[in-house]
């Protein structure tokens, strides 16, 4: 025996001297700069052509619009030092700072702008977004080939100003011009080499920073831009995004002191990390809601997809099953946006739409359509894309549907891309969905629904309802606009197309070091005022 | 031998053929296509982007075409990620997963054989229960517990290694650990009872009548011959911890191929689903070959040109 007790002598010997080694080096000291988990690896950093919300991010650090937007979403100056607009709000000139410079030292020109713009709308570039520049004069027309590129109402008149012409009065234009379509590319780099997003050397930005790593699905890292025009109020020198998408390991990536900020805390620990502070609660720009079917039955009776909607308790949702301190969605435009007035808030003017866990109301309703206590009603089937999330959210509908109306609805879930096949097929009769918006406008909640939207999934067809929403896109009178818009809103929700929600809140896992930082409501979290303290 | 390697590069091209097929027709069935997007795109703006990739080409031209493509060693370019060819994927990612993958299958070797082999020479005495409960541990647990638990302990509770991610080779401990869990518990358990098989063949019991020492008998002679199992089960799982260690690539944030097998068929990334399938199923057959090759070296008796036996 005595040559095993040798044996686990060593053995215990090697574990104990291995352990204390690793405790002695511990996780490599690193350089002391903020850290940041962004999400999924970026499909692509070229601004014509990404559409996803972690590349919006990405980009935002290393590129500049015509103007940004403030910590209120306002839009103000950036490469643009000022501009000009048309009585007729037609025709904006934007007159471009003469100290804006891309990361090697070029000089920002208008021309810069008038390719970017043209070759995100080039339909052998093929953007998912360009339809984002449809409000330029002869964007739509020239992206479906109808037009040649210099018909597009986008010109260079010198080095330093642009103007550019819309298609009909926009009064949302200049919030647009920050979002990343609108974005200028560096005309040479792009000219000359097709696939220059993909490498960190040919990634040429005129944003606060420069890329100067990216390591595909894990890393990529920022150096401030020292040729950056306003480089004084950068405040930090280096940053790292890393690229994970599962919460999990986003969580112990920053219990672990490996990044200082992430988006994606898992729902179980909320509770938790708004104990220790360590949690900050954004407003976002989006609904969580259900979506009728209204072609299919029992959904084509509004009085039927009303009761459901309205026996909802979303307050017990938010409190017990998704808790990120959402806000029960009564309308069906989130908080957040202007109203005709600036100051104004569209969801405030427009108050409730309705009542929430409205029981007797619905029941009324249920029972003169012809279903009292949801008898004879034939089978329904909620369909919801594969995640616990989602799955929560819908088995407390379930109960609160069966507890108050008596009717026994089934629970489906699809992987997400089935998922989205069938509904935009319209082959379901109860759909989750989620929308979030495209810029600061209630428009981009809105024309979702008008009957030649590719996004309205409901099916929804209302010609009085379209004609509001075209209405509103003409008018350049803000008094009209909103009030198309709110009655247009109205409509949608006494039709019940929908039954929303909750508001969507931003959860940021973030550490008291991290000053800095804005959050806009559009998702977009912008680095430059950002420091570790 | 040489005859025995053409018949394995002809069987080699005709499965890589049947899967090619079977997966270009299968991935085409699944509802939803790579630019299926929350946010539907307008038809014309759609349209560009089926034109630019070729996606509105009848389904028989598109195969012809890849097939076409896939014998010039081109595997296309990713729909999922803009600029970037199914090639640099496979460049870029496979050295991560090879690396975690070797550490893995060593680390499993090195504690499975020689566990094996005490519980094996100490059958039923403590040594053989306590190597015995922690295989069976081993073999019961999914890879993700482990690793959960390892990220919990030694990273969030002790700190003394990185929770996740991709930077030096401490970053490399635990995922190795994790994803060695398994093969380790399981090679223990082949190896014991391959070893106890051996150990009461007529060769061993002359060897311990010419009175040789227990420690060459069991390395000079029971060991090449109890390693045979092992090694034949060397093939597949190597080829399973490269294909396999999407959990633990996901959970350690490890930008690894086994990420892109699983995501890019949530993506419909056709060319990447397709590419990714085409090299590991070569790899897995180049891993069986080496392996067939190996039976040479350690039995004699076995030979290449002959059918197999077993």
């Amino acid at each position: 025996m005595g040559k095993y007790r040798l044996l686990v002598f060593l053995t215990v010997a090697a574990i104990f001297i291995l352990s204390t080694l690793l405790a002695g080096c511990g996780r490599k000291p690193m350089d002391k700069h903020l850290r940041y988990s962004v999400g999924a690896e970026p499909q692509t950093v070229d601004p014509r052509k990404s559409t996803g919300s972690p590349e919006a991010t990405i980009e935002a650090q290393i590129f500049e619009g015509l103007t940004a937007l403030d910590r209120y979403d306002h839009p103000i100056p950036a490469a643009a030092q000022r501009w000009d607009i048309s009585p007729d709000e037609m025709k904006y000139t934007f007159f471009l700072r003469e100290s804006a410079k891309w990361s090697n030292g070029d000089p920002v020109t208008a021309k810069d702008f008038v390719f970017a713009w043209r070759s995100a709308l080039d339909p052998n570039l093929a953007s998912g977004y360009a339809y984002q520049l449809y409000y330029l004069k002869n964007g739509e027309a020239y992206n479906k080939g109808l037009a040649t590129a210099e018909q597009i109402g986008v010109k260079a008149i010198d080095d330093h100003t642009l103007e550019v012409t819309l298609e009909k009065p926009t009064a949302y234009f200049l919030s647009l011009l920050a979002f990343h379509t609108y974005y200028p590319v560096h005309r040479s780099t792009a000219q000359s080499n097709e696939k220059w997003a993909a490498k960190v050397q040919t990634i040429i930005g005129n944003g606060p920073f420069k890329m100067t790593k990216w390591v595909h699905n894990s890393k990529i890292e920022f150096e401030r831009n020292e040729y950056y025009w306003d480089a004084a109020k950068v405040k930090s020198n280096k940053l790292t995004f890393i690229l994970t998408e599962n919460s999990a390991t986003e969580l112990a990536l920053f219990e672990n002191g490996l990044i200082d900020m992430g988006n994606n805390p898992p729902i179980s620990e909320i509770s938790r990390l708004i104990k220790e502070d360590h949690l900050q609660i954004h407003p976002y720009l989006g609904t969580y809601f259900y979506c009728f079917n209204v072609t299919k039955p029992p959904f084509d009776d509004p009085k039927i997809r009303k009761a459901f909607s309205l026996v909802i308790d979303r307050e017990a949702i938010i409190k017990n099953v998704v808790r990120g301190q959402q806000k029960a969605a009564l309308g069906w435009v989130p908080f957040g946006l202007p109203d005709a007035k600036a100051d104004d808030d569209f969801r405030l003017v427009g108050g409730d739409l309705l009542k929430d866990k409205d029981v007797e109301t619905a029941k009324t309703l249920l029972s003169s359509a012809g279903y009292p206590d949801g008898q004879n009603l034939p089978p329904i089937t909620l369909l919801y894309n594969t995640s616990e999330s989602h799955k929560a959210v819908a088995e407390a509908i379930q109960e609160m549907w069966r507890k108050n109306l008596g009717v026994n609805v089934s629970l489906v879930n699809q992987e997400w891309k089935v998922f989205l096949s069938s509904r935009h097929r319209g082959d379901y009769q109860v759909s989750r969905h989620g929308w979030l918006g495209d810029y600061a406008d209630p428009m981009t909640f809105l024309d979702m629904f008008t009957s030649d939207s590719g996004n309205n999934d409901a099916q929804y067809k209302n010609s009085d309802y379209d004609k509001l929403i075209t209405l509103a896109k003409k008018t350049s009178n803000p008094t009209l606009r909103l009030q198309a818009l709110h009655t247009a809103e109205k409509m949608l929700l006494d039709d019940a197309v929908i039954a929303p929600i909750y508001f969507y809140t931003q959860l940021t896992m973030v550490t008291p070091h991290v000053k800095g930082y804005t959050h806009s409501v559009l998702g977009v979290t912008y680095f430059k005022e950002a420091y570790l303290e | 031998m040489l005859p025995f390697i053409i018949r394995r590069i002809v069987s080699l091209c005709v499965v890589l053929f049947v899967i090619i097929t079977m997966t270009f027709w299968l991935m085409h069935t699944i509802p939803g296509g790579p630019f299926t997007t929350e946010k539907s795109l307008p038809d014309s703006v759609l349209k560009n982007i089926e034109e630019r990739y070729h996606l509105n080409d009848p389904l028989w031209k598109q195969y012809g075409d890849y097939l076409t493509n896939v014998l010039t060693g081109d595997l296309g370019p990713s729909f999922k990620y803009e600029a970037r060819s199914v090639n640099d994927i496979i460049a870029e990612s496979f050295p991560v997963s090879a690396e975690l993958g070797i550490a893995a299958v060593l680390i499993s070797l090195a504690v499975g054989i020689p566990a094996g082999i005490i519980s094996a020479l100490h059958r039923n005495r403590w040594p053989d229960y306590l190597a015995m409960f922690f295989s069976t541990i081993g073999i019961s647990v999914p890879s993700f517990i482990l690793a959960t638990v390892l990220i919990y302990l030694f990273a969030i509770k002790l700190d003394w290694l990185p929770a996740a991610l991709w930077e030096g080779p401490e970053y490399g401990i635990l995922p190795a650990l994790a994803l060695a869990g398994l093969p380790t518990a399981f090679i223990a358990r082949l190896m014991r009872s391959s070893m106890l098989d051996v150990m009461a063949q007529d060769y061993i019991r002359t060897a311990r009548a010419k009175g040789l020492s227990s420690f060459t008998i069991v390395y000079r002679h029971a060991l090449k011959n109890a390693v045979i199992p092992v090694v034949t089960y060397l093939g597949p799982l190597t080829a399973g911890i490269l294909t396999g260690s999407f959990v633990v690539e996901t959970i350690f944030s490890i930008p690894g191929l086994g990420r892109h097998f699983v995501t890019s068929i949530y993506n419909r990334d056709y060319t990447v689903i397709l590419g990714i399938t085409v090299f590991y199923s070569a790899l897995l057959v180049l891993l069986n070959f080496l392996v067939d090759i190996s039976y040479a070296f350690l039995d004699p008796r076995m030979s290449l040109n002959s059918s197999k036996e077993d």
